[in-house]
């Protein structure tokens, strides 16, 4: 062993750790701001009967079912030799928002089919128009059953930034390795980056759970 | 286009032993992972004091640090600790414990899911905790978590991919070394992309096959 720990080079570079923190958390947000308007509108394609479905069942099941590093090195290094060039940052958001919208595009499909028809029927009877009783009444009823899926969508979202370090997003992973590399003090740097993500996740699920609790529906 | 199927032709070992580690790394780790994780299991459904904390705590550490983090840790952590292993088995050990803490809350999941009636049952029947856990719980709770299990199997083979970053030759890396020497990113990305899909396509089939095999009548 020989090993003894010194957090002194973590102490130093912990700035660092926080701004890469701090872009983790951004990279999520804008992701799934994104990616559930994209979930939404799938969503309602999924539900219907529109000749658009089987697509949208092929893009969910695509997204779903391929690796996040494969995508997201695809955008990054293939894309360009389709003339498509995204800087790092455009083209992490860009594939992290498409991944979130595959699997937000599940959770509200199952949640839109649980919201009770009655109340479609009594949005009719007002003389409500059909897109007027989806966004007044259905989408507002089925994102308030949808609390706890999104939030445990945007802690998965947060861990899975970490895969920006793989092209040099400048994130907590990326820095961390950074640490990792210029110090050698292994054990520490790897211990403070995952207590930095587990703290985050715990916090983020408290808040989450506080959220859900003022905004959801009275049983 | 033909001259991307000669690439493929030249590189068809390298791409199919990338394949054959994927697949071994996967099935090693979701082996391991399933046998640690039903313990862990069977400790957050059934001890009590410091070993209920204690797996507790393993659970979320584990489950609150993506898995990248966990696999740099694992890779870069033992060796320094005087633990020699390669950085296929550190990887595979990073991709089992991940493994370990999602089938233990899977399994403690499923087991909180059977009635009570029927442990109270076993017990008027004399049966001992173990003959309860393998004769009553285990059976029906394999029920309840077989599909979550196949989504992990699928989760494993996706998160693979992140060992291509330690310089493991599996599909992932094996496809960039190709692309490294051919400069075709673009199909080859796709071929990739696409064989990661055929594989967890199969997974997540086989998975609502064993589902609809298994389902209860009347439930």
């Amino acid at each position: 062993m020989g090993y003894t720990l010194n957090f002194g080079a973590v102490w130093r570079d912990i700035d660092l750790l926080w701004a890469g923190l701090g872009m983790g958390l951004l990279l999520a947000l804008v992701s799934i701001a994104i990616g559930a308007v994209l979930g939404l509108a799938l969503s309602f394609v999924l539900i219907s009967k529109s000749r658009f479905r089987p697509l949208a069942t092929t893009y969910v099941s695509i997204f779903r079912n391929t690796p996040l590093l494969v995508l997201i090195l695809f955008t990054y290094f293939a894309l360009p030799q389709l003339g498509i060039r995204l800087g790092k940052l455009e083209s992490f958001i860009a594939t992290l928002a498409l991944y979130a919208g595959a699997y937000l595009a599940e959770v509200f499909r199952g949640a839109l089919l649980s919201v009770p028809v009655g109340l479609s029927e009594a949005g009719l009877s007002l003389g409500l128009r059909p897109w007027k009783i989806k966004l007044l009444i259905v989408v507002p009823i089925m994102l308030r059953t949808v609390l706890p899926s999104l939030s445990s969508t945007f802690i998965s979202l947060f861990k899975d930034t970490s895969l920006a370090a793989a092209i040099a997003v400048p994130e907590l992973t990326y820095y961390a390795r950074k640490i990792n590399n210029e110090s050698f003090r292994v054990i520490e740097v790897w211990l403070v980056a995952s207590l930095f993500y587990v703290g985050t996740c715990v916090i983020l699920a408290m808040l989450l759970r506080l959220a859900e609790r003022r905004l959801a529906l009275p049983r | 286009m033909q001259a991307f199927f000669d690439v493929v032709w030249d590189a068809r070992f390298a791409l199919l032993s990338g394949l054959g580690m994927t697949v071994l790394i996967a099935a090693l780790a979701v082996l391991a992972g399933t046998f640690v994780g039903l313990f862990v299991g069977l400790a957050l459904s059934f001890a009590r004091g410091p070993l209920y904390w204690l797996v507790r705590i393993y659970v979320d550490f584990i489950r609150g640090t993506p898995v990248l983090v966990l696999i740099l840790a694992s890779f870069y952590i033992l060796g320094t600790v005087g633990w020699k292993l390669s950085a296929v088995q550190a990887g595979i050990l990073a991709l089992a414990i991940f493994c370990s803490s999602h089938v233990g809350e899977i399994t403690r999941g499923a087991l909180g899911a059977i009635p009570e009636g029927q442990t109270e049952a076993a017990k008027s029947l004399g049966l001992n905790f173990v003959k309860t856990f393998l004769l009553v719980l285990l059976p029906q709770a394999t029920r309840i978590a077989l599909p979550a299990w196949v989504n992990t199997a699928a989760e494993i083979v996706k998160a693979s991919t992140l060992l291509s970053i330690i310089g493991v030759a599996e599909l992932l890396l094996a496809t960039q070394e190709v692309i490294a020497r051919s400069f075709m990113g673009l199909p080859f990305y796709f071929l990739a992309g696409a064989i990661y899909f055929a594989v967890n396509f199969g997974i997540e089939q086989l998975g609502k096959a064993l589902e609809r095999r298994l389902a209860i009548e009347g439930r």
